[in-house]
């Protein structure tokens, strides 16, 4: 597959929904920050059958940052575990897709978003379960670099390297920007590799928006737990929205919408 | 299947509700079920787990102290088929770890059993970080939670079955300390949302849990030396509560609820709940722990401050019956 084309449909998919759900708005930013994070795993790097999407020996993806649906719906869209009328119903009174997705493997969806730092410990749940079962499968969990702000990422990390589980990777969202602004001056992380290091895991940092390094990253294997540091840029993609803290949760207006969808086309 | 004789009653007693279920409950599912995994938070010694520790290594995790992830932990467990129970003192569980109940055992309906263990005062003089007043109001208001408060060590075995079986998550609120008192000597079903009948009086209906059914029994002795008959239920089953039996207090001049839990938002709560809106209810007397945090006490003096002892209690009831 041609990571570089995927990720490219889906960013143009995130943008058209983001258009379509109006006036509620959606989590611009960081939808756009993790499309090539979505696009390298959707096309590459996770094992699963849409036909049977309960199968045991599936890679298990737990989205923990879980306002990054626009990315996250469109990747399932592509790969058919979604249609497109599930992806339309998107912030639409009685539908199944909120603004954070919901468990359900029929959906390829395992773990309900919306409150950071849960991902992670179910994650480690779920890997340590796979162990248990002698399943050869792997477990990622998707957070966000804000999202370590939770104390509880650091309890599901200490847990992680306790129970040697080298099936579990964590992939963070580097995209340095957070609801109230910069990180470093909300709550600075400071140096988050060597915090997982620290923490007992083997720590790669990549370019989140190059496919091929995300690829090369995410496929490595190590004898304890894993954690990929995605270099990001919020809003990537579209030139009023990159690194503009605004853009976490807006509206984007049709005008708006034609503009990053040019921008984005022509890349 | 346990079977309550008068012989392992005893013992359960002795071992208190917490040893019950960890020193037996536990290892007839382990021994039961190869899917059973027991959890806890730096709190196995205490709560007898050595002897399942021995026997079932692989299907025991002590997280550390680390309620919240303990919780996500067995959710992502429970998600993958086996089947969980999470345990520590049920202050830290259940307030600590609230978020975490809400959002894998509500939202998600991941079906963990999670035993909130010396709620209530019984913690004397540990003081009142490590008191629980407040878990019923916590857990009874989060969607898809069955709770459970077991009247003593032999019931709350009994209980535990229950919950294992039970369809989605269940909150077992243990209160008391070892020795507890004895309530069911024989053997006794239990179901979900059924409350059971200890005794049977005309004046007075009381609606205890926990510990307080054996208070309450004591009390209606009481009563009954001063001509004032009580009927008395384990309302064990707090969510769902059993409306009937509730609604069966129109029949009676007084309604009596009884925990050691905050008057407001437990037992007492449930009872109200059910009660508004009906017609012909009688006064509704809310027994429980005041709403405050008390000064040093011993489990029995704690008991005392708040008016939960069989004497002060049947006090109580005798003003309220004869106002």
């Amino acid at each position: 597959m041609d990571l570089k084309q995927f990720a490219k449909e889906l960013r143009l998919s995130a943008l058209k929904m983001a258009c379509d759900c109006g006036k509620n708005g959606s989590h611009v930013g960081s939808g756009l920050s993790s499309i090539e994070i979505m696009a390298t795993l959707y096309g590459d790097v996770l094992k699963y059958d849409v036909n049977h999407p309960a199968d045991e020996n599936r890679d298990r993806l737990v989205v923990s940052k879980g306002h990054c649906v626009l990315a996250y719906y469109s990747a399932l869209n592509k790969v058919g575990f979604l249609s497109d009328e599930d992806i339309a119903s998107f912030e639409t009174n009685g539908s199944h897709f909120h603004g954070h997705a919901m468990r359900n493997l029929k959906h390829g969806i395992e773990f309900s978003g919306g409150s950071l730092g849960m991902g992670m410990s179910f994650a480690v749940g779920l890997a340590l379960s796979c162990k248990k079962k002698g399943l050869s499968c792997r477990v990622f969990a998707l957070v966000g670099d804000g999202e370590c702000d939770e104390g509880l990422i650091w309890e599901a990390a200490m847990s992680a390297a306790h129970y040697q589980l080298d099936n579990f990777m964590v992939i963070v969202d580097r995209n340095k920007l957070q609801y109230d602004g910069p990180t470093e001056l909300v709550m600075n992380p400071l140096d988050l590799a060597k915090k997982f290091e620290a923490f007992g895991f083997d720590v790669q940092v990549a370019d989140g928006h190059d496919c091929n390094a995300l690829s090369k990253a995410l496929k490595k294997m190590a004898d304890k737990p894993m954690c990929v540091i995605a270099d990001t840029v919020k809003g990537k993609g579209v030139s009023f929205m990159e690194g503009v803290k605004e853009w976490h949760h807006h509206t984007l207006s049709q005008e708006e919408y034609e503009q990053a969808v040019k921008e984005v086309a022509n890349v | 299947m346990f079977e309550i004789t008068r012989i392992n009653a005893r013992s359960c007693s002795l071992l208190g509700q917490r040893g019950a279920i960890f020193g037996l409950a536990a290892l007839e599912a382990a021994r039961e079920d190869e899917k059973f995994v027991l959890l806890t938070a730096d709190l196995a010694t205490l709560s007898g787990m050595t002897k399942y520790i021995d026997r079932y290594p692989d299907r025991f995790h002590n997280v550390g102290i680390a309620e919240q992830n303990m919780i996500g932990i067995a959710a992502g467990l429970a998600a993958e088929g086996f089947h969980p129970c999470a345990t520590t003192y049920a202050t830290f569980i259940t307030m600590r770890s609230c978020e975490q109940i809400r959002h894998f055992c509500g939202y998600m309906k991941e079906k963990i059993i999670v035993v909130g263990s010396g709620a209530g005062l019984s913690q004397g003089f540990a003081g009142n970080t490590h008191y629980t007043m407040e878990d019923l109001a916590v857990m009874r208001s989060i969607p898809n939670m069955t709770i459970m408060s077991p009247a003593d060590g032999a019931s709350a075995v009994k209980q535990f079955e229950l919950a294992r079986t039970a369809e989605g998550a269940v909150y077992m609120r243990l209160t008391g300390n070892l020795n507890c008192p004895m309530v069911y000597k024989d053997d006794v079903s239990f179901e979900i949302g059924k409350a059971n009948l200890l005794k049977e009086g005309h004046d007075v209906v009381i609606f205890a849990v926990g510990t307080m059914v054996s208070t309450a029994l004591k009390a209606a002795t009481l009563l009954e030396g001063k001509g004032i008959g009580a009927t008395v239920y384990d309302l064990f089953s707090v969510k769902p509560v059993d409306r009937e039996a509730i609604l069966s207090a129109k029949q009676y001049r007084l309604a009596v609820t009884v925990e050691e839990h905050n008057k407001m938002g437990g037992l007492g709560a449930a009872v109200a709940e059910v009660m508004t809106g009906q017609t012909g209810m009688p006064k509704l007397l809310r027994c429980g722990i005041h709403d405050r945090f008390d000064t040093a006490g011993d489990y029995e003096g704690l008991l005392a401050q708040n008016k939960l002892t069989p004497e002060l209690l049947a006090e109580d009831i005798t003003s309220a019956v004869n106002k």
